[in-house]
């Protein structure tokens, strides 16, 4: 069993398998109802293809080392903490022009009309300088989305964490972790090409 | 007169359902937390732990319970936003007559005039009918103590053989098969053994739809390194990624099951010495399933009869392994017949009794377990017991005070009572936790049931599609106003924790049952004076049966996190596992085989009505939709039915992704938008069924039920689909 807080020295981390995502929205649904933003969820859950799969993709700010959305802020509006979490643009400087919303390569910001500010996810400070998960890795009925130390990672899942991404000639390094098969084949190369399945013939049309 | 009193639209504008977007107070309230409360989701089977924020008498919130073991905080989007059906607009603070004249078909009057109505119309329809033309139906998402109380209440109070409860359409299935074949109706397992298994195999469960937090316990035996087995019509979300899919044609999972026993047989992929020691009946199975060869099966299945041979292989080879089933096998009419080929696949490998072995269902319903063990099955007493047994209920008059022969038979099962209903046999009902006008197959049929009543009373927290009919509502309460306990898919009985109390004049539905059985005259057998007195009783009466309480306390299930029974004496540690070492719960000790011979649905398609339809639900809502079609934020994830159909069948008959489709069944047609998508049969159709009226899948399905479980066929039926008339090309 996991731990249920952690101490500072813990050192927990967060990661993402969207393989074992089911879709529920669990995750949308608890973000809305955490203490600072409450009514306004700040995860994403992606449908990839609905034709073609099943497959879905939930997305959490992924707090990168030398974060796009802040290079990009032309108000300097966008900060990390000393943890290294990006937070949402600060209101005062929030100028709404959108640019960290193109600009993430992960899809992360929203800007949010309502509140003329962009906001998106922070890891939940106020849960996790409690030493508790997220909302969104504490409820996620599939473990896709993860939060704990990768001692206990890899005490009790298969597979490897990786923060190393390549988008095209872009090089991100991130906080958060996505799982992989084998963390050696180097940064996970969101356009690389996939391997063929079952599932290219889930029926056995073609014989 | 059990019409609706003024038009649906009325009824809908005045009751609901309305979408509650926010907790009490708005979402910047900042309302102060008084209290936290441990308790369990009302919903499903798996009853997660769940701690409810309180404030001022109302639940505003809620927080993962990380410390509660089977779930450790996880929830679905139905856990998190269950707490938004309190402090919500459309809840029944009054007792109410029907009323024409008023605005909204109801008018509010006191408790005593209500509950001297329904008094009084019991007694003139048991009068002047008979006491059976009075039935009871009731359901399990109502605690123990309820199901006990309601159990009890019909029997004794209104005298009436015809109570039955909504398992008949969930588990009931199961059930049967799990008694016939291994002499209790409990899952075999508690959950910690799926991933001490080898290889997992789910059939005909969308577990991440309507299971999701078992997800987790599948993936932790996928992490060990087990091999995932998926048979469904559909690629559901768990399918996505498993290493066998079985894409099985609505209504022939037997057919499946008999031709992967015939493989274990072929290869000897067997275990004799289980089979010898620890069963009888074996040569039955085995000559049932001699014919049943892979490609005989990939003709009745579609499966190809290579992935039989591989199923067959994994599941006869690997040293321990989990079946689990739900709906997908048990919704039919040979939904039995499913489970017994089921158990016939575990019993040949040896799988039962062991660590990481057993084939299991996923109980449905929040109390689905535990509520149809305490009575208020209409062939069942408390502890399990057989209602046409003398001495079982020798045994439960003991307790109950009476003399054996003031209990009456064995009912007829809801499906029945409906039709009980529409003939005119049945002429007055009292129902509680139960939708039928949404949830009961055939629902033109089952309106117009509904329509015939002399007299209808419902005890209810919303006015639900079937409440609509009532002649009078009594307003009752909500999981989080009542404590008690229920019991999980597991057999883990739980605790269940009051955070607040019932609003306005509504009142605890077991003290509404108390002050009926007081107007009838009966008040003597039920003199209660809280939740924990009914416990105790329930405990008393099932000692001695197979659901055996004797040794469970609120006190221990609060502190051990829950008790897994039988617990049959005082200081037991509970029973996570059954049929340790192969003992099983027949008189003999030993479990039974069954010939399962494969027979066709009760319905099949043919040149008018070409394409299968199933249906099942989605994971933003819950059963019949009377209370989470009222939570917004769970609406707008799937707002309406869509009906999916694969893109092969979409272009042989001109359908594109959105158009709306009509489809047709003998029974009716339903109009709704199509979801093109691949991961479905292209000779099948599914609709989700949580909606009513002109959007209830149920207009399509059919009344055939199981001849043993009387559970009726949700899961196949024969359409006609077609672009809706009337729009252009």
């Amino acid at each position: 069993m996991k731990a249920t807080r952690y101490g500072i020295d813990d050192r927990p981390v967060f990661a993402i398998d969207p393989s074992r995502c089911i879709g529920c929205e669990a995750c949308v649904q608890a973000c809305a109802e955490c203490g600072t933003h409450r009514g306004q969820s700040l995860i994403h859950l992606e449908r990839i293809d609905r034709t073609a799969s099943t497959q879905t993709a939930p997305m959490v700010c992924m707090h990168c080392e030398d974060p796009t959305c802040a290079q990009v802020c032309p108000a300097d509006a966008i900060k990390q903490n000393e943890e290294g979490i990006v937070q949402s643009a600060l209101k005062p400087r929030c100028i709404g022009c959108s640019n960290c919303v193109i600009a993430c390569p992960f899809g992360v910001p929203k800007y949010v009309a309502d509140f003329d500010q962009m906001m998106k996810c922070d890891m939940c400070t106020d849960r996790t300088s409690e030493g508790y998960a997220p909302m969104c890795a504490s409820v996620c009925p599939s473990e896709a989305l993860w939060y704990g130390t990768p001692e206990e990672f890899h005490a009790t899942r298969h597979g490897e964490l990786l923060d190393d991404w390549l988008f095209g000639r872009q090089a991100v390094h991130t906080k958060v972790f996505a799982v992989v098969d084998d963390a050696a084949g180097g940064p996970l190369d969101v356009l690389g090409a996939t391997t063929g399945t079952w599932l290219d013939d889930p029926f056995g049309l073609e014989g | 007169m059990a019409r609706l009193p003024i038009t649906e639209a009325g009824l809908i504008e005045a009751y609901g359902p309305h979408l509650n977007e926010a907790p009490p107070g708005g979402w910047d309230a900042g309302l102060e937390v008084d209290e936290v409360v441990e308790t369990h989701c009302c919903f499903c089977g798996q009853q997660c732990g769940i701690k409810l924020k309180v404030h001022d008498n109302a639940v505003v919130g809620f927080e993962p319970w990380y410390d509660f073991p089977f779930n450790e905080g996880k929830l679905c989007p139905k856990g998190v936003k269950r707490y938004l059906q309190g402090s919500h607009p459309d809840r029944l603070l009054h007792p109410m007559v029907r009323d024409e004249s008023a605005p909204g078909g109801f008018r509010d009057v006191s408790w005593d005039e209500a509950l001297s109505r329904v008094a009084s119309e019991i007694q003139r329809i048991q009068a002047t009918y008979g006491d059976d033309a009075f039935a009871m139906l009731s359901g399990v998402s109502l605690t123990n103590e309820k199901s006990y109380l309601v159990g009890k209440f019909a029997r004794l109070a209104l005298h009436t053989a015809n109570l039955d409860y909504n398992g008949r359409y969930c588990m009931v299935s199961a059930g049967v098969g799990n008694k016939k074949a291994l002499g209790i109706d409990r899952a075999p397992n508690p959950w910690s053994d799926i991933p001490l298994a080898d290889v997992v195999w789910v059939a005909g469960s969308n577990v991440a739809e309507t299971f999701p937090i078992t997800t987790s316990y599948i993936w932790r035996a996928r992490d060990r390194g087990a091999k995932l087995i998926v048979q469904d019509p559909r690629v559901v979300p768990l399918a996505r990624t498993a290493d066998l899919f079985l894409p099985v044609r609505p209504g022939s999972d037997s057919a499946l099951f008999g031709a992967v026993l015939h493989e274990l047989i072929r290869n000897d992929w067997l275990d004799h010495e289980f089979i010898a020691a620890h069963t009888v009946d074996f040569d039955q199975a085995a000559a049932a399933a001699a014919d049943m060869t892979p490609a005989w099966a990939a003709d009745i299945t579609g499966v190809p009869a290579a992935r039989i041979e591989e199923a067959a292989e994994l599941w006869g080879t690997a040293a321990t392994g989990m079946m689990l089933h739900a709906r997908g096998i048990e919704q039919q009419t040979k939904g039995v017949d499913n489970v017994l080929a089921a158990i016939n696949l575990g019993l040949a490998t040896g799988k039962f009794g062991k660590p990481g072995c057993g084939v299991s269902t996923i109980t449905g319903q929040g109390n689905g377990q535990g509520g149809r063990e305490h009575g208020h099955k209409c062939d069942q007493l408390p502890g399990n017991r057989d209602i046409s047994n003398p001495e079982h209920r020798e045994a439960v008059a003991k307790v109950w005070e009476v003399d054996e022969s003031e209990i009456p038979g064995k009912g007829i099962p809801a499906q029945e009572i409906i039709e009980a209903i529409h003939d005119g046999t049945i002429k007055g009902l009292l129902s509680i936790c139960f939708n039928p006008a949404v949830s009961s197959p055939d629902s033109n049929f089952t309106k117009e049931a509904l329509d015939k009543l002399e007299f209808y009373s419902v005890i209810d927290f919303f006015l639900s599609e079937t409440a609509q009919h009532a002649d009078v509502v009594l307003a009752g309460s909500l999981h989080e106003e009542d404590e008690g306990t229920s019991t999980s898919g597991e057999g883990r009985i739980i605790k269940i924790n009051a955070a607040v109390t019932p609003p306005g004049e509504a009142r605890l539905d077991w003290e509404i049952l108390l002050e009926i059985a007081e107007r009838l005259g009966k008040g003597d057998h039920f003199r209660y004076g809280s939740t924990h007195e009914i416990f105790e009783e329930l405990c008393r009466a099932s000692s001695g049966g197979t659901a055996d309480y004797t040794g469970a306390t609120w006190e221990r299930v609060e502190a051990e996190h829950g008790l897994f029974w039988p617990i049959p004496e005082v200081g037991h540690p509970g029973t996570p596992r059954l049929h340790e070492g192969g003992t099983f719960s027949h008189p003999d000790g030993k479990a039974r085989f069954h010939g399962v011979p494969y027979r066709p649905p009760a319905e099949v398609v043919d040149d008018e009505y070409p394409i299968w339809l199933t249906t099942g639900r989605v994971v933003s809502q819950y059963l019949s939709g009377a209370q989470t079609r009222r939570i917004a934020s769970l609406v707008a994830q799937y707002p309406e039915p869509l009906c999916e159909i694969h893109p092969k069948l979409a272009e042989r008959l001109g359908i594109a992704h959105g158009d709306q489709v009509t489809v047709r069944s003998r029974r009716g047609e339903i109009t709704l938008p199509a979801a093109v998508v691949t991961t479905i049969r292209p000779d099948t159709v599914f609709i989700p069924y949580h909606w009513p009226g002109r959007k209830a899948a149920n207009q399509l399905t059919i009344r055939a039920v199981d001849p043993l479980s009387k559970m009726p066929e949700f899961k196949v039926a024969a359409v006609h689909v077609a672009r809706a008339a009337g729009r252009p090309a």
